[in-house]
């Protein structure tokens, strides 16, 4: 055996442990859980039949599932746009500033390292109706009329998204500056040196070149918006994803079918109709934002 | 040297001996400091009576119960003896977990000698017994006298009816000048216990009967007011506005922060009144209607599951009796704060003052069955949602709601 042989062999011997993790931790129970979902497998029955495509026919079937499906595209619609536009809008303005710009991104940050459960919690006070709620408290201070927030079917799902889009946004706005920092100097100058304003610098050098970091986000935020739980498993009324349905995912949905009904089969084919959702999805954002931008 | 060696592998051997000897039962419950810490005494005591016999108790949070029965009890891990709420019972005995209990020690007559009917209904299925309760739990009205005394209201006397109940409620409801609740006079919250209040006691009030006596048939919109039960309920939200689900988030911080003058709760809230600083309160009967008094009960119960055979089977239905026996049900009372299961022990306490409302309750009390707990008591809640945000009309809601709970327990019938 070479020396570069060997080196090789040793290269793939360290790359084997994660690989072999990789495919017990993660791929063999997606294989899996994608067999069972052609099953009808419940925790509380000793025996698992095959039972073909009933699983998914059920589930299709199922209003709470449909309704579901459409709440997490509603979340991923609001949500993912929401937080790329605003924290695109913050980062281009916070490359302004010199000066403190580290406290601006310690304090925008902050939201992205608190507990998603605490973060849940406090806000779900702060939309409490009168006499405890912040935000009603403010209308009423305002002269407004106080609003039922995440007790109404309609505004629910939106003030989760607030909340979320209040979370995501400190990590956008941080990956977005690093960006806009590694735009090369030299394009500015040049564009400045042309006589380009700031606003053609801006929309014609500046956005175009984040492109890839747009995509990354655009792509990680959809997904974050997708797999959403934590934040309606603790705003609504024991977890239940209510009022009336009104702001559950699909991830709460498969929870619960399978920890509360203990019905893993349903709970895998739903799964597996997210993961094929999030693929989907996925492959669509790679497509639209395909084209290179270079200068 | 050698001698020494042998003398003490003979040593060895005979106290493995002896210890394997020993039958070892495990115990399972969800922790509450203060049910484990009275089955801990309990087994003390037994084990005193039983040198033979050891039992270990295992606990875990209450979040996990469910997953983690189902997950041991197949692999064949599991506990000998289980604690687990009676509404899971029918669940548990159809997936196999639980073992009949010997006829000739719990009958019939046994249980009917030494419990509260309701009692003896829950734990039958198929004709066959499952389970025996240490405790049982009622509701009760608790209200707050501070706020009735604020109110103008004799802080001593408690609604004993419906109607009045509704009428103090009102005077004791507090609003800003656009008529936004800041203290309730009732709270509202379908999810506490409200949900079995509407079941077992409005409906039976209002001149219905819940279910058909085997537990097959949703009888509460066929029967008695039907929809009007629930028109009665949400009315109390959308138009006397007494409160409404969500009031400081739940029912049980509304009325700890005396912001709700009067709830319906069960005995087991006791212990967190009573941390309560400044909280005077006050504990009766559910208030009555149209002359019909009625109670929802519920309670925990051991049950021997299909991994005790041979001497540790023997050795559960002895730790089973024990935990079951009368002195078992008064530490019980006096640690946790559950009612005995025995109404003749149960009728000592009747004129406590913190318990007796519940325990004269007990008396005319009724256990719903359960096929799935979490979806029958989700029914009752979104015809509620329904009510009061879509507009949808209560019979109607009703009705959908009654649907809806009938297909469950026809799955769980043709299941089995």
């Amino acid at each position: 055996m070479t020396l570069k042989q060997k080196k090789v062999v040793t290269a793939y011997t360290f790359l084997a442990v994660p690989i072999v993790f990789f495919l017990f931790v993660r791929f063999f129970p997606m294989v899996y859980s994608m067999a069972m979902s052609f099953t009808d497998w419940n925790l509380l029955k000793k025996n698992i039949n095959f039972v073909g495509l009933n699983n998914y026919i059920k589930i299709f079937n199922d209003p709470v599932f449909v309704t579901s499906l459409f709440n997490s595209l509603k979340y991923i619609l609001f949500g993912a746009p929401l937080v790329i536009i605003i924290s695109l809008l913050m980062a281009l303005l916070l490359n302004k500033i010199r000066k403190i710009q580290w406290l601006y991104r310690l304090l925008y940050v902050m939201p992205y390292i608190t507990p998603m459960v605490a973060v849940s919690w406090v806000w779900r006070w702060m939309y409490q109706p009168l006499p405890l709620g912040v935000f009603n408290n403010a209308l009423v201070a305002l002269g407004m009329d106080v609003q039922p927030f995440l007790s109404s079917p309609s505004q629910a799902l939106f003030c989760i998204v607030v909340t979320t889009v209040w979370v995501e946004f400190g990590y956008c706005v941080v990956i977005f500056l690093a960006g806009i920092q590694t735009i090369p100097e030299e394009y500015l100058e040049a564009a400045r040196i042309d006589g380009a304003s700031r606003w053609n610098i801006t929309m014609k050098i500046t956005v175009p070149l984040l492109r890839p970091i747009t995509l990354f986000l655009v792509v990680t935020e959809s997904i974050q918006f997708l797999r959403l739980f934590t934040q309606v498993y603790n705003m609504s009324f024991q977890g239940t994803g209510g009022p009336l349905d009104s702001t559950k995912p699909m991830a709460l949905y498969i929870y619960h079918k399978a920890f509360v009904n203990f019905d893993m089969g349903v709970a895998s084919s739903a799964s597996f109709v997210l993961f094929l959702i999030i693929m989907f999805i996925t492959f669509l954002q790679l497509r639209v934002f395909k084209d290179k931008v270079s200068y | 040297m050698k001698r020494v060696t042998l003398f003490l592998i003979f040593v060895c051997v005979l106290f493995t001996l002896s210890v394997s000897a020993k039958t070892t039962i495990v115990y399972w419950q969800y922790f509450y400091q203060t049910k484990v810490d009275t089955i801990n005494q309990l087994i003390k005591e037994f084990e005193k009576l039983n040198p033979d016999i050891e039992v270990k108790q295992v606990t875990f949070p209450y979040e996990n119960y469910n997953q983690k029965v189902a997950a041991s009890i197949p692999a064949g891990i599991g506990p000998d003896v289980i604690n687990l709420f009676y509404g899971w019972l029918p669940m548990y005995v159809n997936s196999g977990y639980l073992q009949e209990l010997p006829k000739n020690e719990f009958n019939e007559k046994y249980f009917k000698d030494n419990f509260f009917p309701f009692v003896e209904e829950s734990v039958k299925f198929n004709n066959k017994y499952y389970s025996v309760p240490t405790a049982v739990r009622t509701l009760a009205l608790f209200w707050n006298k501070k706020l009735f005394k604020q109110a103008g209201l004799d802080p001593e006397k408690p609604p004993k009816t419906l109607t009045e109940a509704v009428e103090m409620a009102k005077i004791l409801s507090k609003y800003d000048s656009k008529g936004n609740l800041l203290q309730a006079g009732f709270t509202m919250q379908p999810d506490g216990q409200h949900h079995h209040w509407i079941r077992e006691v409005l409906v039976r009030q209002f001149g219905g009967t819940p279910y058909s006596t085997d537990n097959k048939k949703v009888l509460y919109d066929k029967t008695g007011a039907a929809g009007e039960v629930l028109k009665w309920y949400t009315d109390r939200i959308t138009k006397d506005k007494i409160g409404y689900p969500g009031f400081l988030n739940d029912d049980v911080t509304a009325f700890k922060s005396q912001k709700a003058a009067m709830t319906i709760d069960g005995s087991f809230r006791i212990g967190t009144l009573n941390t309560v600083k400044d909280l005077e309160y006050g504990i009766a009967e559910l208030p009555e209607h149209n002359g019909i008094k009625s109670n929802f009960a519920s309670f925990w119960t051991h049950a021997i599951t299909t991994n005790a055979q041979g001497e540790r089977l023997t050795a559960s239905i002895k730790f089973l009796k024990f935990i079951t026996s009368k002195e078992a049900m008064e530490l019980w009372l006096k640690n946790v704060g559950e009612l005995p299961a025995n109404p003749e022990i149960a009728n000592k306490y009747s004129e406590d003052k913190l318990y007796g409302p519940f325990l004269k309750g007990l008396a005319y009390a009724h256990a719903t069955f359960f096929a799935d707990e979490v979806g029958q008591r989700n029914v009752i809640l979104e015809a509620i949602d329904k009510v009061r945000l879509n507009n949808t009309d209560p019979s109607v809601a009703f009705k959908e709601a009654a649907d809806k709970e009938q297909k469950i327990l026809d799955d769980f019938w043709a299941s089995k």
